[in-house]
């Protein structure tokens, strides 16, 4: 007999080292990630730290600004007015040096980069240097989730809306392609090019400035409505046309791109067969086309909710909603360094993480796929 | 040379690619001809100037052609003067170097709306004592109304809204409406209006010039902004800046992305190492952030905002998927002929592996054009504009700063709005056509 059989012992001996060498390769693996993605964020982090201090040249400009309005309050100062020059200029310079010190202007901007960047990666957001959260607070963290739950609702509802409705009529939309509705989209698809706040001013000329039924902006009625239903009412009007400006922006070229997707997988051979085999479309749909595209379309969902975090820059500034974009942008135009770099960190945590994760995902949905291989 | 041409009869297969085309044809010859007639530093001049250059413009009016779709019309701008014959002089010399100068101009007024505002500019030369004028406007029901008296200086300019005397005479709150009416009620009347403005000089070589602008409620093709300046000098400008901004920017990032893969791809190991790390690096950095700190704290020069676009669009997914496709094609048999007969790594990247890629690079590369026109005007609208070039952007962001659409400006925001459109559309109908050509596997379904 020439068929190789294992005697038992052997074939125990076999799986044992195949564990082992999963585990093996699976721990090396994880450990290998961790560390470059870590190194990645370390290294993103630090050049935004660098280009918000523009490698030390922000200095300068709150340097100058700190002495013009030290200065300003001195010469507005009347008891100051009386002193002499000298001991008036003596003043000066020593409330500079305090306000400079207060800034922490006076440690140099290399060891102040290195505080930086240990404190993001403790997630140690610390204090803003001019902003302040509406309730009145500098802390850094508290202004961020003052305005999260702004961005959350207004990206979130129209990301959402956008992801299921385009993967579902572009899964039905390649069953039947090449009819009307199909044709549409390809042709309108380009439409894509223009971004969100674009179509935002054309809504608000249209529903707010034309026909006076929507808000032109912000996010609820001045004052706003004493009972919790007028203010969902009236949160729901200003969330209309920023969302509705959103989800215009890229439905038509997500559902094309989707739709293109699933006609490539659905012209495999094992699809055929099944059609063949008599199976109910949704069978077909369901097992034989988002399962093997599985992979993507997670990949696409995580990457769109941590999208979610960097809000809609733009649109919330045509649109004045109170997202965490127009905080950055603030932040950005006060030269607030902690703000800037606390949004940038916890979005470069959460992308590593997704990234690190998506990978054992994707060893989860598809059997094809091992990990560290 | 035959390869340009089939691709070119597949293309006229599609109608959109047709239309794509020929936005781009018209756009091209429109920047061209911008360039030429209105010079880069005299676009810098005029659309910095302030009043002493755009004087003779009403503020926030519509372009002219509004009149054509209404039925009530508004009153059009102009301006005349007396030294080049816009207004009739007749000069009655006196005795003793006394001068009499009747100066008239006619002009129709068939509108229905009045003139925002009337204003004469004087200039007059002397030595000691001031020339005198008098302004009277002779109405079409032929009354005359007495304006004003006065001396003038060396420069003076006489604004009818703004003269408490001339209300006081018209028993009306504002002058202009009052002059353009029936006595002492709100109907508008229309017909021919005569100014006469009699300026007397009391010197042999005193001299005077008068200028007459009426700002109405229109003006010219494209309207004017909140400081009076013609938006067809920044509509026409704008094309030039939007194409050389966009396709800079997608050219600059398109070929340097596919040089860096192809790099990447040949010399493997470490290179390959580095340049995917770079590009997780750069999938952390925050785009719009960095674009508007560069803006914010450094320059707003669009050159520099265009150089930190480029770079930080290296560097993206895109750079992996040329990858892939390189990877495959190194190990084609005529990449191993190269090598065997000795070709340099530089002649193997650039003469045989990119070029490979072009059939792939061409329709990503006008796909991405839109991204980056609208990316500027993006910039531009939140205030990061480049502060002395006239762009669409700067327009969108004049008019939202000025509360446009509120007010019912709404062609400040259309004009500049509409051309962007036309110029994405145009690159992105024609790109997603390309892309069919080019790509075969999207050309069945």
């Amino acid at each position: 007999m020439s068929v190789t059989t294992h005697a038992p012992s052997e074939k125990l001996a076999i799986k044992k080292i195949a564990t082992n060498n999963t585990f093996f390769r699976v721990s090396r693996y994880v450990g290998v990630r961790l560390l470059t993605l870590f190194i990645t964020v370390v290294i993103g982090i630090y050049l935004t730290i660098v280009i918000a201090n523009m490698g030390g040249y922000v200095d300068q400009i709150i340097r100058g600004e700190i002495r013009d309005s030290v200065t300003q309050s001195m010469a507005a100062n009347q008891s100051a007015q009386q002193m002499d020059p000298e001991v008036r200029k003596k003043l000066i310079e020593d409330r500079i040096a305090l306000e400079e010190k207060r800034r922490g202007l006076d440690t140099p901007i290399a060891v102040r980069n290195a505080r930086y960047l240990v404190n993001a990666l403790q997630l140690n957001l610390g204090r803003a240097i001019n902003m302040t959260s509406d309730a009145g607070s500098k802390q850094v963290r508290l202004i961020i989730l003052e305005r999260l739950p702004a961005t959350l609702l207004l990206m979130g509802t129209s990301q959402l809306f956008l992801f299921f409705s385009s993967v579902f009529i572009a899964l039905s939309l390649s069953r039947s392609y090449g009819n009307f509705w199909d044709k549409l989209v390809i042709t309108l698809s380009p439409t894509s090019a223009v971004p969100p706040w674009f179509y935002g001013i054309f809504l608000i000329l249209i529903f707010a400035a034309g026909l006076r039924v929507l808000p032109f902006g912000g996010m609820v009625d001045s004052p706003p409505p004493s009972n919790t239903f007028d203010y969902a009412v009236s949160v729901l009007k200003h969330l209309t046309l920023p969302g509705l400006s959103l989800v215009l922006s890229s439905f038509f070229l997500s559902v094309y791109n989707y739709r293109t997707f699933f006609l490539i997988y659905s012209s495999e051979d094992y699809v055929d067969m099944a059609k063949a085999k008599g199976l109910p479309p949704r069978d077909i749909e369901r097992t034989y086309i988002l399962r093997p595209t599985l992979p993507t379309i997670i990949t696409n969902f995580s990457l769109l909710i941590i999208g979610l975090w960097t809000g809609a820059l733009f649109t919330e500034t045509v649109f004045l909603w109170p997202g965490l974009g127009r905080t950055l942008f603030h932040a950005i135009g006060l030269y607030d360094v902690p703000i800037i770099v606390g949004s940038t960190i916890i979005y470069a945590y959460m992308l590593a993480l997704t990234v690190f994760i998506l990978d054992f995902v994707y060893a989860v949905v598809d059997p094809r796929v091992k990990i560290g291989e | 040379m035959n390869n340009l041409r089939t691709t070119f009869q597949k293309l006229m297969l599609y109608p959109s690619a047709i239309v794509g085309v020929l936005v781009i044809i018209v756009l091209v010859v429109v920047a061209a001809y911008t360039m030429i007639t209105i010079p880069y530093s005299e676009a810098i001049t005029l659309w910095r100037g302030g009043e002493e250059v755009w004087y003779q413009n009403p503020r926030f009016a519509p372009p002219a052609w509004v009149n054509v779709f209404s039925n009530k019309k508004y009153s059009e701008s102009f301006a005349v003067n007396t030294a080049d014959g816009g207004i009739a002089r007749n000069v009655t010399p006196g005795s003793d170097g006394v001068s009499t100068a009747e100066m008239t101009y006619e002009f129709d007024f068939d509108y229905d709306y009045y003139p925002q505002e009337m204003l004469i500019y004087f200039t007059s030369s002397f030595k000691e004592k001031q020339p005198f004028v008098s302004i009277e406007l002779l109405t079409p029901d032929d009354r005359t109304i007495r304006i004003a008296n006065f001396a003038i200086g060396n420069k003076f300019t006489y604004r009818f809204s703004q003269d408490p005397k001339l209300r006081a005479k018209l028993r009306a709150e504002e002058a202009i409406p009052a002059l353009f009416s029936l006595p002492d009620s709100e109907t508008l009347l229309k017909g021919k209006y005569k100014l006469i403005i009699t300026g007397t000089t009391f010197e042999p070589d005193s001299n005077m010039e008068a200028e007459f602008v009426l700002h109405g409620q229109v003006y010219g093709l494209a309207g004017t902004d909140h400081a009076r300046r013609d938006l067809t000098l920044p509509l026409l400008w704008g094309v030039p800046v939007a194409l050389a901004f966009g396709l800079l920017a997608s050219i600059g990032t398109s070929v340097l992305t596919m040089i860096i893969a192809a790099i990447g791809a040949w010399y493997a190991d470490w290179v390959d190492e580095l340049i995917q790390r770079i590009t997780e690096i750069n999938l952390v950095l925050p785009f719009f952030a960095i674009l508007i700190m560069i803006g914010t704290f450094y320059s707003r020069s669009i050159w520099v905002i265009l150089g930190a676009t480029i770079l930080l669009s290296i560097f993206t997914g895109a750079i992996k998927g040329y990858r892939a496709v390189f990877i495959q094609v190194k190990e084609s048999m005529y990449i191993e002929a190269a090598k065997a007969y000795g070709a340099s790594n530089s002649r193997i990247i650039f003469l045989y592996l990119i070029p490979r890629m072009i059939p792939l690079l061409i329709p990503s590369l006008v796909q991405s054009v839109p991204a980056f026109v609208f990316l500027e005007a993006s910039l531009a609208v939140i205030g990061l504009g480049d502060p002395v070039l006239p762009t669409w952007g700067k327009i969108i962001q004049d008019a939202n700063s000025n509360g446009a659409l509120y007010k019912g400006y709404y062609y400040w925001v259309l004009e500049p709005a509409v051309l962007l459109m036309i110029t994405g559309l145009g690159f992105a109908v024609l790109g997603f056509a390309l892309d069919r050509i080019f790509n075969p596997r999207l050309r069945d379904v």
